[in-house]
């Protein structure tokens, strides 16, 4: 019988290999090795479990899963920054190669060119669903692109006033106070069509769709922006760009933008992946690794990192940003979800979810109790006001096999925030209306 | 080569939209299956959408044959020093994607994500054992933003015991790049410090520079020179006297595990790679994972969110996602990147107490027998025990032959291994950082010893071979500075 001993599949060395290595080095063990660590600190107990067997590992991993409640397996009507849309299988076969997972960062692009490419595809790409001049190869998501997007206005306005409209998304504010603390950055919340913007203002931060749901006036905001000598940052939702106007289009200084919605699964929040676009003229202010054409030795098209002097390898403490290892995979999972989609795709899922989602509305807006508080034209989400707490209702709903969407009764009294996409069949939607129906008559 | 052979390479070259023909479709939709809605005026529509129209085979060929133009862990050797490019275990790529970890919302309410949220808890309880030090926020994005966190916490500490005037923050001269520029994102002013003789922390420089500014120390340990500080207890010792924070750069942390824990040599914060340590596949740059892990003094400070438990009377755990006391923030819009955590933590689950420290022995093994292989051949700056990586110089090869690290570099690719880390640490002239990592075999290292050996020779016999590498690759040196002269940032029509 073979013996019970771990031996790990990891690391491939026998005894008798390191016996002849610490031969060569010249050293009796492997202690010897380790003797500038102080004396009275080495080889702690580690106090971990035992190894697990593949085998084992695996059980308990889906013993872990078992204990989550799985949209798909539950009708799931939550958005409010992370979307469930259908992620074509190319997505996945083409990401997990390889070539690609296991690559480094490409610092050497005679051997990255794959990676180069393809994230010189991404900046494409986005440029062009967002009409803005360029775009980089990504940031970690996409609050940390807005508060990015927030030091990068800063930086160049010289000023220290942000302004941010209180339809942003709650969470990505908070992002920006953990972003904007050091510097010192004075933060006002202001509302869509009220009153000017404060003396010394950087930049006005808008969310379209807003965090309801619902388009604001861009056109609007960027006058009042520019007119006050502020940037206008927009953070933008990239599936609504197959059938809005982008931000390009109002004159925005520098678009972010969560990417998840593209081709990357929910994954409980992360990685996701950050776009990020600006004018051109901004360029050397952007964070972030940017790729570059140009051309080989002899003459030949090839990628390369480049405008490197911004990052923090080679300016140090005088970088646009710390940024390093950012989520150069997950932005090619966009890439790939953007190309197969393709320019009819990307319009059609931007329908799809329009529709379905303000069919769900109309269906809920006639259930007695319930109501629309908010006007204006919404893409995918909206608010509802229910007749009970939402948190009762999404406990209820769970019952049904129902994952309801997000409670916002903080921001809206009752409010529940739904998302529809076009993961939610008509059998669903309607089984969710009909089951708050029924909940809301009880209350 | 021909021209129609010449074809086929300019053809992989051609972007998705230059092989864009309208009406070709790459993926299929469902049809509308409600009564369809009245759409927006048309002044909030957009007009045009210039995207690629090309069908699904065509795309994959595409993506695969420009694929194969990178190196990799899976197909080459990779000794990219302090990036620990080691094997990325199959299975933890597959646990990460079960429906019930990867499909999940990061906003359904917590009692519908008690399976995930247990894992981040052991994963947390796992992190603290390893690293000896009690408090762990998994919620920074990658190895920069956990500094970035780190940071943050030692100027809430400072502010909060009345101290806004520690503004400096000391950083050896040997750092990464990421270490001055998070700490000037966190407001703190960076003050270079010097190594000594023998690439430790020169302690009379240090004693100089801390004052009643000081806000702390970063420090990575083994240093970027591949070398444990003999002087670290000291170090640590000079730098909370004075009423500063030690911060440890965790990206190296795969030289110490099971060795030594940095908790014990009384750093206060830490950050690990997960991308790096504890192999989430590293994508081509990213996504990565940089919990940070605090000891006592800043634990209060940390990012949120955390996972703490609660177990009732009747023995039932109930996990929940909370803020520390005076948590700086948020680093992000929800949790750290849970996919990379489920890997690590698959990853530390199957190693257990004995595969885990058997990374480090090996890791450490398998770069002293680089040393002793090349020693002679390649100037070797600091001839010691190296950790996990050595760091060589080409300058004898420059000086004698006017081969640079660069040309050594680029020759490795014609003997299908990856480049080293070149020209850092900034202060090693000629710099080639190599980190072999424990994944590789003494057949691989050999192999190894054997082209670095020849490069050597050759440098002498043919340095025009060396100046021309890499040879067999779809580009040859690329001309960087052109890129950066003009930039060309996307794909345009055609003219």
């Amino acid at each position: 019988m073979v013996p019970d001993a771990f031996a790990s599949p990891y690391t491939p060395n026998t005894d008798a290999d390191r016996e002849e290595m610490l031969r060569v080095i010249g050293v009796a063990s492997v202690d010897d090795l380790f003797l500038d660590v102080p004396v009275e600190h080495r080889s702690p107990s580690l106090d971990l479990p035992e190894p697990q067997s593949e085998m084992e590992l695996l059980r308990y991993a889906h013993g872990l899963a078992a204990m989550n409640k799985v949209p798909g397996e539950y009708a799931c009507f939550l958005g409010a920054g992370a979307y469930r849309h259908h992620i074509p299988a190319i997505v996945k076969q083409i990401a997990t190669r390889s070539e690609f997972m296991t690559a480094y960062t490409p610092y050497q692009p005679e051997v990255s060119q794959g990676t180069l490419q393809t994230e010189y595809e991404f900046q494409s790409m986005c440029a062009q669903l967002t009409s803005m001049d360029v775009a980089n190869a990504g940031m970690y998501d996409g609050s940390t692109s807005l508060a990015e997007a927030a030091l990068m206005a800063v930086r160049i306005t010289k000023l220290d006033r942000i302004a941010i409209l209180d339809s942003v998304s709650p969470l990505y504010r908070e992002v920006l106070q953990t972003y904007s603390q050091a510097p010192g950055l004075k933060i006002d919340v202001v509302s869509a069509g009220r009153g000017g913007l404060e003396e010394g203002t950087a930049c006005l931060l808008v969310q379209q769709p807003n965090f309801f749901g619902y388009m604001e006036d861009l056109a609007e905001l960027s006058e009042r922006a520019h007119s006050q000598g502020a940037l206008l940052v927009v953070y933008s939702d990239p599936i609504s760009l197959g059938l809005f106007k982008p931000p390009g289009d109002y004159d925005a200084d520098i678009v972010a933008a969560e990417g998840q919605a593209m081709g990357v699964p929910l994954t409980f929040g992360g990685p996701y992946v950050g776009i990020f676009a600006c004018k051109q003229r901004f360029i050397r202010q952007m964070p972030g690794r940017i790729v570059g054409k140009t051309v080989d030795s002899r003459g030949r098209t090839a990628y390369v990192l480049t405008l490197q002097t911004r990052e923090q390898h080679i300016r140090r403490e005088r970088a646009t940003s710390n940024i390093c290892t950012s989520v150069a995979l997950i932005a090619l999972m966009s890439t790939i979800y953007i190309a197969a989609n393709g320019k009819r795709g990307m319009k059609r899922i931007a329908e799809l979810c329009y529709h379905k989602s303000h069919y769900a509305a109309s269906l809920i807006s006639d259930i007695p109790g319930y109501e629309l508080p908010m006007d204006g034209t919404f893409f995918r989400e909206f608010v509802v006001r229910c007749p009970l707490p939402p948190g009762e209702i999404n406990d209820k709903l769970l019952d049904r096999s129902i994952i309801g969407g997000l409670d916002i009764s903080a921001q809206v009294p009752n409010g529940m925030l739904v998302c529809v996409t076009e993961m939610n069949s008509r059998e669903e939607i309607e089984s969710f209306t009909a089951a708050l129906a029924e909940i809301g008559a009880k209350a | 080569m021909t021209a129609l052979q010449q074809k086929f390479d300019e053809g992989r070259r051609r972007l998705l939209m230059d092989r864009s023909v309208p009406g070709r479709v790459g993926a299929t939709l469902p049809p509308l299956d409600v009564p369809e809605q009245d759409l927006p005026p048309d002044s909030l529509l957009r007009t045009e959408l210039a995207l690629p129209e090309v069908s699904e085979g065509e795309l994959v060929r595409y993506f695969s044959q420009i694929s194969q133009s990178n190196f990799s862990i899976d197909h080459n050797f990779y000794p990219l020093g302090s990036c620990t490019m080691k094997y990325n275990p199959k299975i933890n790529d597959e646990i990460a994607s079960i429906p019930g970890l990867a499909a999940i919302h990061p906003l359904q309410p917590e009692s519908t994500v008690q399976g995930a949220l247990k894992l981040m808890y052991e994963l947390q309880g796992y992190l603290a054992a390893i690293t000896g030090m009690p408090g762990v926020s998994l919620a920074p994005m990658a190895g920069a933003d956990g500094e970035l966190a780190g940071m943050l916490m030692t100027r809430a500490y400072h502010l909060e015991r009345g101290e806004p005037n520690r503004k400096n923050v000391l950083i050896p001269d040997s750092a990464h790049g990421t270490n001055p520029a998070s700490a000037a994102m966190a407001g703190f002013d960076v003050v270079t410090l010097p190594s000594d003789a023998n690439g430790d922390t020169d302690l009379e420089a240090l004693r100089a520079s801390v004052s009643e500014d000081l806000a702390g120390l970063m420090i990575t340990l083994p240093s970027t020179l591949g070398l444990f500080d003999a002087n670290i207890v000291e170090v640590c010792r000079i730098v909370r006297d004075a009423g500063g924070i030690v911060y440890g750069d965790g990206a190296n942390l795969n030289a110490l595990l099971g060795r030594v824990k940095l908790g014990d040599l009384a750093f206060d914060v830490i950050h690990s790679n997960l991308h790096k340590t504890f192999t989430q596949p590293h994508g081509g740059g990213g996504p990565g994972a940089g919990p940070v892990i605090s000891g006592p003094r800043l634990r209060q400070y940390m990012p949120s969110p955390v996972v703490t438990r609660e177990t009732d009377a009747d023995g039932t755990e109930t996990y929940s996602l909370s803020s520390p006391e005076k948590t700086i923030g948020r680093m992000g819009a929800f949790h750290g990147n849970f996919g990379a955590l489920v890997r690590a933590y698959a990853y530390i689950s199957t190693l257990g107490n004995a595969g885990i420290a058997q990374i480090s022995d090996d890791a450490v093994v398998n770069a002293n027998y680089i040393l002793s292989g090349l020693k002679g051949y390649y100037d070797l700056p600091y001839d010691r025990t190296c950790m996990h990586e050595v760091v060589f110089s080409a300058r004898n090869l420059k000086r004698a032959y006017g081969v640079s690290a660069l040309d050594v570099a680029k020759r490795l690719i014609d003997y299908g291994i990856h480049p080293p880390t070149m020209y850092f640490p900034l202060i090693v002239e000629e710099a080639l950082m190599i980190e072999p990592t424990e994944t590789e075999s003494k057949e691989t290292l050999d192999y190894f010893i054997e082209v670095m050996r020849t490069i050597a020779q050759e440098a002498a016999e043919n340095p025009e071979l060396l100046h021309d590498a890499p040879h067999d690759t779809l580009n040859s040196r690329v001309d960087e500075a052109r890129a950066a002269r003009q930039p060309d940032l996307r794909w345009r029509p055609a003219p």
